[in-house]
């Protein structure tokens, strides 16, 4: 389906640059015994992630479009020479075809990991993840599950990919309660994310932002470790306004807080990290310290994620809140090329929302 | 693409025009030359006539096609076996003109293996002239059939089959009555089915794992569901591995490596093939049997699961049942195919056709299936022929759409349990007095199931929310800290045989 157009570096993006022990809340042991961590692009994390996930379980397979030969971001490099082609192995061009027969694989115990080559080509595959990969488990009364398995996706803008190479979906399957939903923002915490995800006893939807994967560099511990799902993360603190996002998108909302606080705001920045089932009490505790609260991501306003949080929060923080709830998002049109720039939640938005939510 | 398309229209006018009798030889299919009444579409015009009077709605595209050029000239007309391309041959000129007979002796390296060349332009036709015949061992009486390859069959096995066949069948007609008496709030039976069912579940072994449509509960009597079992399902009580989640006939049992049933259609043949795989790479003596009506091959999953297990060299089975109707929606309808059985070609499965309503020969190929994916590693089709006697379900009047006379003539002439039963009191193996002790046994046995699962109470609130995640998470767990409290406030709107 895909046809791995990716170009990298035609506009270059600010790159996260936080380093592997500054970030607070850190709750596994990366830190803790100084571990051999060398810098890696995030494509290369994710490499390693699967390298380690084979490894570790001989249970553990990989597959999808074009991943025999390492993918078309090249994530799955080396795979199949080093476990074989029984384990890590092309399909079809078939979306449906790829996430039914990882769950068949995955309901006999094992760990199927599966790759769509784009989000945007994910919805050939919605019924089996809707309605077979999440009520796998509730309808059996526990007695199948297809836990193991770990549908991987690049998601979100790159510059040049326009209406199919572009989307960001994750709202559609925030609505789908049995399914966990996961997005990374930088290298190491998509390894770290990437072996939870694989080895939760759920299935998880896994998207990879994309225009990340060569572009954000960090350092990345070479070990096996693991982050846990469901827990957001306060990547900058602040006391003025709360700032939500995931994936990609934390980049431009970490270069508006940067350029907030040069005109004396205080922004306090969240990763989500997993969408569903979300990390609420992070969220709530951080918008009863600043009393306003900003989401942004890429997908189209409307229906997005952005609105399942401002709901939440309200409900809880009603009277602690100083001004609506801000959403800076995609528009509510399809992703297009030309006018990419002009869709896009761009740094100024960000930053524009926030000072008129501080000064509301 | 578009050239494509503009010239295979100009095939089949110039084949018209030329009046050559090539769809009346090539559409066997869909004329009604047999005498039993199986549901292919005897009553539509046959389809070349639809094509040319119902194709041009615009006459944009009625001149775009006469603006073509065409010859009428019959000189060095190709005739390819079977369709003629006049148009291509004058207009271009034909190959055999160009090309030296070397030329033709070249093989194209291609993979998958050598490609000939041929100076014949040929169109492969769109189906046989004759319909794949269907594999049989017993006639509609229920005699061996001359010249028959016979598997051994053990009295044992004979009179387990038969016996569960009529369970089936007793178990259908109590369940069928008691949602029409309002006692189930859905059901749906079997009839007409039940060698299919039984036959090719006694040709598996309890290793392979079964991936069921819906109307295969057969496998599971087969292989030792309770007749409780089945009742506490329909009744979503407390003994319902399913916890009540489920509308009425979604069984399933991990014990019995039978996958819980979705209502989704084809769902589970891709799901098959990452079973299958699985088995093979555990090096397993068992292979995924994956079970679908006619209408589900129609389904996208149902292309995805055969080509995957095709390429993927997976050990499923894959019985299609092919009772002539989705809900109301006949196979005329469905497909232009000659049924299921030549669709496993196309995929590199090898297939086979079965007469559904004969018990052992659903047996004998269920065998020799399973025999071929384990030992090959391999997937194989099966389509057996069949007729869903019943309403679809519980919710269908199917007289609405069907003859009675039709339904009558599956019920009686081609029931697979009377034939079945001829064959094996023929053998002395079964006697009528044997008969009515069944039924009457099953009877009993059903009635007294309906009284213990209408008493069991249902599942307790905590099941709602459990098993939707492997731990609960937090927002489930406060909607039923809310919802706990709700029940308690205004008891009067909630059931009150679910306990708290």
């Amino acid at each position: 389906m895909g046809t791995g157009l990716m170009r990298f570096g035609r506009r270059m993006r600010w790159v996260p640059s936080v380093s592997v022990c500054n970030i607070r809340q850190f709750s596994t042991s990366v830190c803790d015994n100084n571990p051999p961590a060398k810098s890696f692009n995030l494509y290369t994390a994710i490499n390693q992630a699967l390298h380690i996930a084979l490894e570790t379980d001989p249970r553990a397979y990989v597959f999808g479009e074009d991943v025999g030969f390492g993918g078309v971001f090249r994530c799955t490099t080396g795979l199949a020479d080093r476990f074989g082609k029984t384990r890590v192995f092309n399909t079809p061009l078939c979306e449906q075809g790829i996430v039914g027969f990882a769950i068949g694989l995955a309901a006999m115990g094992n760990r199927a990991i599966a790759e769509i080559q784009f989000a945007d080509y994910i919805f050939p595959a919605f019924d089996q993840l809707v309605n077979e990969a999440a009520k796998f488990r509730y309808r059996s009364g526990n007695q199948f599950n297809c836990g193991g398995l770990t549908v991987r996706a690049p998601y979100g803008a790159v510059g040049h990919g326009a209406l199919y190479h572009s989307q960001s979906p994750e709202a559609f399957f925030c609505h789908v309660p049995g399914l966990k939903v996961v997005i990374p923002r930088s290298p190491r915490e998509a390894k770290g994310l990437l072996l939870s995800s694989i080895r939760d006893p759920n299935p998880v939807v896994f998207f990879e932002p994309k225009w990340l994967y060569r572009l954000s560099v960090e350092e990345v511990p070479e070990h096996d470790y693991m982050l846990p799902l469901s827990e957001a993360q306060v990547i900058r603190e602040g006391s003025d306004i709360t700032l939500v996002g995931w994936g990609a998108q934390l980049s431009i909302m970490e270069q508006a807080c940067i350029d907030a606080e040069k005109e004396g705001i205080s922004c306090e920045l969240i990763d989500l990290k997993t969408l569903i089932p979300w990390d609420k009490e992070t969220v709530e505790a951080s918008v009863r310290k600043t009393g306003r609260l900003l989401i942004s991501h890429e997908a189209p306003v409307t229906g997005g994620f952005g609105a399942e949080i401002a709901a939440s929060i309200v409900e809880r923080c009603f009277l602690r809140l100083e001004a609506p709830v801000a959403r800076v998002c995609g528009l509510d049109t399809p992703f297009p090329l030309v006018f990419e720039p002009l869709y896009m939640p761009t740094k100024n938005k960000v930053l524009d929302s926030i000072k008129s939510t501080v000064n509301y | 693409m578009a050239l494509w398309f503009t010239r295979s229209r100009t095939v089949v006018l110039q084949s018209l025009k030329q009046k050559h009798a090539f769809w009346a030889a090539t559409t066997p299919l869909r004329s009604s030359s047999s005498t039993v009444p199986f549901p292919c579409n005897s009553s539509s015009s046959s389809p070349n006539l639809f094509w040319v009077n119902g194709r041009f709605k615009s006459t944009l595209a009625m001149n775009q096609l006469d603006s073509l050029p065409f010859s009428d000239s019959d000189d060095e007309q190709c005739f390819l076996g079977g369709v003629v391309n006049q148009r291509l041959c004058n207009s271009f000129y034909c190959p055999v003109k160009i090309y030296s007979s070397v030329a033709l002796k070249q093989a194209l390296d291609f993979p998958g293996g050598k490609v000939t060349y041929t100076s014949e332009m040929t169109f492969i036709p769109e189906s046989q002239e004759k319909r794949v015949p269907c594999y049989r061992v017993l006639d509609d009486n229920g005699d061996l059939l001359i010249g028959s390859h016979l598997h051994q069959m053990s009295k044992e096995v004979a009179r387990k089959i038969y016996n569960s066949m009529v369970t089936l069948q007793v178990m259908d007609t109590i369940f069928y009555e008691a949602q029409r008496q309002g006692r189930l709030s859905f059901y749906l039976t079997s009839s007409g089915e039940e060698a299919i069912n039984i036959a090719s579940a006694a040709a598996l072994t309890p290793d392979d794992v079964i991936l069921a449509q819906y109307r295969e509960p057969g496998v599971l009597l087969w292989r030792g569901f309770t007749l409780q079992e089945f009742t506490d399902q329909l009744y979503g009580n407390k003994g319902d591995y399913g916890k009540g989640r489920q509308m009425a006939i979604h069984y399933g049992s991990k014990k019995l490596n039978y996958v819980t049933i979705s209502s989704p259609l084809a769902t589970q043949l891709p799901q098959a093939v990452g079973i299958a795989y699985s088995l093979k790479m555990d090096k397993k003596d068992a292979c995924a049997v994956a079970y679908t009506g006619d209408g589900a091959t129609s389904e996208g999953d149902f292309h995805a699961g055969l080509n995957f297990a095709a390429v993927l060299e997976a050990p499923v089975v894959f019985i299609c049942r092919n009772n002539g109707w989705a809900i109301s929606t006949n196979i005329s309808e469905q497909f232009r195919s000659d049924g299921i059985v030549v669709k496993g070609q196309a995929y590199g499965i090898r297939s086979i056709r079965v007469d559904g309503n004969d018990a052992l020969a659903v047996y004998n190929a269920i065998s020799a299936a399973r025999e071929m994916a384990i030992t090959e590693q391999r997937p194989i089709l099966v389509e057996a022929l069949t007729y869903r006697v019943g309403h679809h379900s519980t919710s269908d009047d199917s007289t609405k759409y069907r003859p009675l006379e039709e339904i009558e003539y599956w019920k009686t002439t081609r029931n697979p349990v009377n034939r079945f039963r001829n064959w094996i009191v023929r053998n002395g193996w079964w006697s009528d007095k044997e008969e009515t002790e069944l039924r009457s046994s099953v009877k009993k046995q059903v009635m007294h199931t309906i009284q213990v699962g209408e008493k069991t109470e249902k599942p307790p609130v905590a099941d709602l929310f459990s098993d939707v995640y492997d731990v609960t998470p937090s927002n489930l767990r406060e909607q039923e800290k809310q919802l706990r409290e709700d029940m308690i406030k205004y008891p009067q709107d909630y059931p009150s045989d679910v306990p708290l």
